[in-house]
């Protein structure tokens, strides 16, 4: 299991390696990686900065994990997420889950994702075009999205 | 530590509830009767225009003691670092 916040870009399949090579335990991996879209509802984004609350976020991803592991039968967990000035097309999350089987992989990704959306505390603020810089609101959709695991 | 006295606790402001305070960290000598999160809210929105427009709409900013996710109606009890900030838009 690991959880991981840096302002490098990552790269899924070496990440994957790191995770999962050489285990003959793991027969699904389920993969999701977030990016940057260059418009925001029609306003075009140049940069989006990402803040973060360092240890907690560690600390608060590591127990989003923990509880994916008591729902489902995992072989191995990452979250990362990157922090800093990011553009758009780049790179901001990622998330692995494996398992013996697909279900548990797809469902344990999909929750670990609309839990750390929630729950981890990372912030955008989104610069556009002109200059202008706005912070994200948080998605009563992204609110709904992890009450259906609850 | 006698029940009427202050105790030294650390605010950490993230997002735009740091830009409107204007800082990012400060140490406060918390009164006694500031028990909860919710009061030390009310408390801290008396200090200035900034953390009055920080926490204009109190239910909208989130809080956590010692790095946990906490209600308004949290007791502050030992806590050493409480934080406040907007609704997390990570992901």
């Amino acid at each position: 299991m690991s959880v991981r916040v840096q302002t490098e870009d990552f790269d899924l399949s070496a990440e994957t390696e790191k995770l999962i090579g050489g285990r003959r335990d793991v027969g699904a991996i389920v993969t999701f990686t977030g990016k940057v879209r260059g418009d925001d509802d029609g306003r075009e984004v140049s940069t989006l900065t990402l803040e973060h609350y360092p240890e907690m976020t560690e600390a608060e991803m590591a127990r989003i994990e923990q509880e994916a592991m008591q729902r489902w039968p995992l072989q191995a967990v990452l979250m990362l997420h990157r922090v800093g000035e990011l553009k758009a097309g780049d790179n901001i999350v990622l998330v692995i889950a494996a398992s013996a089987h697909r279900q548990a992989a797809f469902e344990a990704a999909s929750f670990l994702m609309d839990y750390l959306k929630t729950r981890a505390p990372f912030w955008k603020k989104e610069t556009g075009a002109d200059g202008s810089s706005t912070w994200v609101e948080a998605r009563a959709e992204d609110d709904d999205a992890a009450d259906r695991w609850r | 530590m006698s029940a009427d006295a202050t105790r030294r606790v650390r605010l950490l402001y993230f997002a735009w509830v740091r830009e409107k305070i204007g800082l990012a960290t400060e140490d406060v000598d918390l009164p006694p009767d500031v028990a909860t999160v919710e009061a030390l809210v009310a408390w801290l929105k008396q200090r200035g225009e900034g953390y009055d427009e920080a926490f204009a709409r109190p239910q909208v900013v989130r809080a956590a003691l010692d790095k946990v996710h906490v209600k308004p109606s949290a007791a502050i009890g030992a806590a050493r670092e409480i934080a406040f900030f907007p609704p997390v838009t990570g992901g």
